[in-house]
């Protein structure tokens, strides 16, 4: 076994490590749950941090892998939340198989924040730095407001859509999936930690081998330097929106996992400020470092529970905690201090430093 | 390998936190509740609600107690902390009384209720907000845990659900009633609607609101929103609402943004009759309003701070020593929860070494059958669907005080 | 004449907007960084305006000061503790930082203020100029906001063109490295940076406040948010480019709300925004950015 991870490339190694990490994960907390050793809490939590996992992975390749800041990636989640719902509502007598039906959704709502991905990459991709990313945060805001004023009804007509006013003209017996600002009401929850976990695995398989394909380096060759790049015949539109729309719907498919998995969903969970939570996993991961969002987004999401003994004092203790683990992993001088203080527990064991060294 | 580092230190500090919060969950409670308040009086009726005594009742409740929403959060948290301290000086049934931070989120809410069931949680007192009830009610029912929610008035919150309870007015019965009151004390003929277009409650409202006033012929002149970001101007529906000739103003909406509403109505010289529902509640006690500009202002609401009953007097009292502010009708509103609950425990001869599910059913059968009453509405009832039946009092603001219309 | 009503309204959201935009391009023009605290920082100026009037009685001009002198402090211990130890970190992870700080205000100010909204008095009173017989006023306050407006502008450039300390500002926004051979000192020029930001946003919260008098916790952050899109409307980094924005953007707005729909306004807003960036990719009045090959 060792010597079969040596002989890997470095990419794939490190890659089987992240594989091998949530594979003892699962096992791991589905044996804490079938056992009953895990407290409510962490069990609810399951699905979100799977939900914030598979944004922050696929925020990370828009930030770290394209090398775009993007500040409205809360919107494709959005889309792609209420397209599920809509597509898991119409479903509830055709399929009654819970896990196909969230399964279908979950593509469904992949496929539709894909197709906003288009829409929104293409105006978008042509702007630099901070100017797109106040786009992507404008188009945030604008898929927000549109869903808050959207009514989709469903009868044995089919589905009826309205925007600005209620007045579906429903037929007898037919309801109302997404009510405007009172969003999806009543959704059954289906989703389960193991579709959580797959859409993981299925979200990290994609993105590993975008980055080791020959598309994926033209997309980081686009971020390094994009005069050269296209000075080498690469077609920048092309690969930009490619990584762009991958993006946009796993982002989708992370938005379906999270709305099945409570009976409401409103248009203004997804805000400017779900954008920048996620963006913080993928900062204090690292950007391009898929492991790192996985336990960043993990970590972040578990976090404000944990400090619910601090009372009052819980959003406080957040923002500093957020502030100085900022500080400890960008600042030369207190994370060398930091590491003499963890080296000494860490000397006794070179050996796994070496490894950490090379995983990274 | 700097990266690396810093996730060990995430996770060592994740993990610390878990340790200490496993080891400290099960005795913190209400905790600093005055710590919020600078002119909080010395003693603070929490400290007693937190002894932790083996027998008591132990009842959770969500609520934004931080971020935009967390004046409902705390306001409710406080009024349900004086009912419990009452509750628990008369040295019959005790109650405990957990209240956890939703942040106006179902998300965090379902978080919230989660560890509330974690901890031990009897009763429930759903959440404060409509839209993180919808989520924890749809918990309360798989779960089979009994809520009663002081003030989610979104009818999603009760809908297919057999244990949750309402204690507020459903969003309908407000929009419908307030049209209602309108077209018989004939306030007006031409009325137009300000409501918050990302808000449950206020669409909630104003839907019913329009249909009921098609029905009786009231004309609705100008329909106008706005949504929290742009929670500031609001001189476009007051333009249109004046350019069209309204003489009334409908305001579904709660008291913050009506009191700009009023200012800036005010500037431009336009008095029509302002019409507020339970959301109203509490513009007088914005620290620096000047009350003139709320003069004439109706609202129907079930809870008046300047009543002179006794029960409102020892409330407000009560409230004031404790917080150093007016209660709302959020906080009245969970007041009468925990009172409604204490009076369904007694009657059903509930105890604290019953399990959560042996007490839903026993509180669904009290809910179903019993009358209250409470700071909010003499000869309260409940319905199997879990909505209340109340009486709204039309109340209209005169020289800075609450007088009631009829 | 509703027209020019609604033209007058617009000015008077824009005029906050505007003031409120100085101060985040300001500090972006010098620093190069999103400084998401900002509206935060106007909050908490507003508060200590409001509590020295209100509470304490002082004159306005008084608490004006004072709200200056706190945020200035504020702004510069925040520099100092939580911004300077990543000079050299990604623009990112400052970015993270500033989000880390805004959530750190906003809960600091709701447990020492609590979240109960206040009414701001307003610190020029509520008063408005009548043109047209009355038919058309327009508030004091607007008036005052775009005075202050004005003088800030003429104040940041002069400041900026003649001075020794604005010129090493200038320099630094150029090329820090360079500027530091050339014997600037770039972190005290850009811890004096912030404090100039900081000494803003009080003044723009206070003016927000008196505009819509009423005060919570995050009342800062939406406007924040506004103005940063009205900064880079007008071409983030530049001083006369973040007043235009937040003049149009006001604008914009009200006539999104009166003649097209009050349910869309926000999403009609944030599309004009996009077509503008589209057309002219730096902002209305920002410099074409040329590129190094």
């Amino acid at each position: 076994m060792t010597m079969k991870i040596k002989k890997m490339s470095k990419y794939t190694r490190r890659n089987f490590i992240t594989y091998v990490m949530l594979a003892i994960l699962f096992v791991v907390v589905q044996a804490l749950v079938s056992t009953g050793n895990v407290s409510s809490l962490i069990k609810g939590q399951l699905v979100p941090i799977c939900a914030y996992v598979v944004m922050a992975i696929s925020l990370n390749l828009t930030v770290g892998v394209l090398g775009e800041l993007s500040l409205g990636h809360a919107g494709f989640m959005s889309v792609g939340a209420f397209s599920g719902v809509v597509m898991a509502t119409c479903l509830q007598t055709v399929v009654p198989i819970a896990w196909l039906r969230l399964a279908i959704a979950i593509i469904t709502g992949g496929v539709f924040a894909a197709m906003v991905g288009v829409i929104v990459g293409i105006p978008v991709l042509r702007l630099k730095g901070d100017y797109l990313a106040i786009v992507t945060l404008a188009f945030g805001e604008i898929i927000k407001s549109i869903i808050n004023n959207l009514y989709i009804g469903l009868d044995s007509g089919g589905l009826h859509m309205s925007l600005l006013t209620d007045k579906l003209n429903l037929a007898e017996g037919g309801k109302t999936i997404l009510g405007g600002p009172m969003g999806a009401t009543g959704v059954s929850s289906i989703s389960t930690f193991t579709m959580g976990m797959i859409l993981i695995v299925v979200c990290l398989t994609v993105i590993f081998n975008l980055v080791n394909s020959k598309s994926g380096r033209a997309v980081m060759a686009l971020r390094d330097n994009r005069i050269a790049a296209e000075s080498v015949g690469i077609n920048v539109t092309k690969y930009k929106l490619m990584a762009f729309v991958i993006s946009a719907s796993m982002a989708g498919m992370a938005g379906t996992l999270f709305a099945m998995n409570y009976s409401t969903v409103v248009a203004s969970k997804f805000d400017f400020n779900t954008s920048i939570l996620v963006l913080v996993f993928v900062v204090l991961g690292g950007l391009g470092n898929m492991r790192g969002s996985i336990i960043a987004a993990a970590a972040l999401t578990i976090l404000p529970e944990l400090l619910r003994q601090f009372q009052d004092y819980r959003m406080l203790a957040y923002a500093i905690v957020l502030i100085l683990v900022m500080l400890a992993t960008n600042n030369p001088t207190l994370s060398a201090a930091f590491r003499r203080f963890f080296g000494s527990f860490r000397r006794k064991k070179p050996t796994s430093d070496a490894k950490g060294g090379a995983a990274q | 390998m700097k990266k690396l580092f810093a996730m060990l230190l995430v996770v060592a500090m994740v993990l610390s936190l878990a340790a200490c919060g496993s080891s400290n969950s099960a005795s913190t409670t209400g905790g600093d509740t005055a710590a919020t308040n600078n002119d909080a009086s010395t003693t603070t009726p929490a400290d007693s609600a937190t002894t932790d005594s083996g027998a008591a009742i132990k009842l959770g409740g969500t609520g934004p107690l931080t971020g935009g929403a967390a004046i409902y959060g705390m306001a409710a948290k406080h009024g349900a902390e004086i009912a419990v301290d009452e509750i628990n000086a008369l040295g019959g049934i005790q109650f405990e009384l957990k209240y956890e931070d939703d942040a106006h989120d179902a998300e965090k809410a379902v978080n919230a209720y989660n560890t509330l069931k974690d901890w031990g949680m009897q009763i429930s007192l759903g959440s404060v907000t409509s839209t993180p009830a919808a989520a924890t009610s749809a918990k309360n029912f798989e779960d089979r845990i009994f809520a009663l929610t002081p003030s989610a008035s979104s009818t999603a919150v009760i809908e297919g659900k057999d244990n949750v309870y309402q204690m507020c007015f459903t969003d309908p019965n407000q929009g419908s009633a307030s049209a209602q009151y309108i077209f018989e004390q004939k306030l007006a003929t031409k009325v137009a609607i300000i409501w918050k277009n990302d808000d449950v409650y206020s669409k909630g409202i104003h839907d019913t609101f329009i249909s009921k006033a098609g029905e009786l012929g009231l004309e609705v002149v100008s329909d106008t929103t706005f949504t929290s970001d742009s929670q500031t101007d609001f001189s476009v529906q007051l333009t249109e609402a004046q350019k069209d000739g309204a003489d009334l103003v409908f305001l579904p909406i709660y008291y913050d943004a009506a009191s700009l509403i009023l200012t800036q109505a005010s500037t431009k010289g336009y008095a029509p009759k302002f019409f507020g529902v339970d959301g109203m509640d509490g513009i007088l006690t914005v620290e620096g309003f000047d009350a003139s500009l709320a003069e004439g202002v109706m609202l129907l609401t079930p809870f008046s701070a300047d009543a002179t009953d006794d029960l409102t007097v020892n409330f407000v009292g009560k409230y004031n020593d404790a917080y150093g502010e007016t209660p709302n009708q959020f906080a009245a509103d969970a007041y009468d929860c925990i009172y409604a609950i204490y009076n369904a425990c007694t009657a059903a001869g509930v105890t604290s070494a019953m399990s959560a599910e042996v007490t839903n059913d026993l509180m669904i059968a009290q809910f179903t059958s019993m009358t209250f009453d409470g700071l909010t509405g003499d000869g309260v009832t409940w319905d199997a669907s879990g909505a209340v039946s109340k009486s709204p009092k039309g109340m209209i603001i005169e020289n800075g005080a609450y007088v009631g219309m009829d | 004449m509703t027209f020019l009503t609604y033209v007058i309204s617009g000015i008077s959201l824009g005029s906050v907007y505007a003031i409120i935009a100085l101060g985040y391009t300001m500090v972006y023009g010098i620093a190069k960084m999103l400084n998401f605290a900002h509206g935060d920082v106007i909050m908490v100026g507003a508060y200590v305006c409001f509590f020295a009037t209100s509470r304490f009685g002082l004159n306005p001009v008084i608490g004006v000061l004072l709200a200056m002198f706190v945020c200035t402090i504020l702004g510069m211990v925040i520099e100092r503790l939580a911004y300077k130890p990543l000079r050299q970190a990604p623009s990112l992870a400052v970015l993270i930082t500033a989000i880390g700080i805004s959530y750190f205000l906003q809960n600091a100010a709701q447990l020492l203020w609590t979240s109960n909204p206040k009414t701001y008095t307003s610190v020029v009173g509520n008063g408005a100029l009548q043109l047209a017989g009355g038919q058309l006023p327009i508030s004091y306050v607007t008036i005052v906001t775009i005075v202050a407006c004005v003088a800030i502008m003429v104040g940041l450039t002069t400041f900026t063109s003649k001075t020794k300390m604005g010129k090493a500002m200038r320099a630094c926004s150029e090329d820090k490295g360079a500027a530091q051979l050339m014997g600037i000192n770039v972190n005290t020029t850009i811890s004096v940076t912030f404090a100039i930001g900081s000494a803003l946003a009080a003044i723009a919260g206070v003016l927000l406040c008196s505009a819509y008098p009423i005060l919570t916790p995050t009342t800062g952050s939406m406007p924040g948010i506004k103005a940063f899109t009205a900064a880079v409307f007008g071409g983030i980094g530049s001083v006369p480019g973040a007043f235009l924005g937040g003049i149009l953007l006001g604008i914009i707005e009200i006539f999104a709300k009166a003649y097209i729909s009050t349910q869309l306004s926000d999403a009609i807003v944030f599309a004009v925004l996009i077509v503008v960036l589209l057309v002219k990719p730096t902002g209305l009045l920002g410099k074409p950015v040329s590129e190094k090959v």
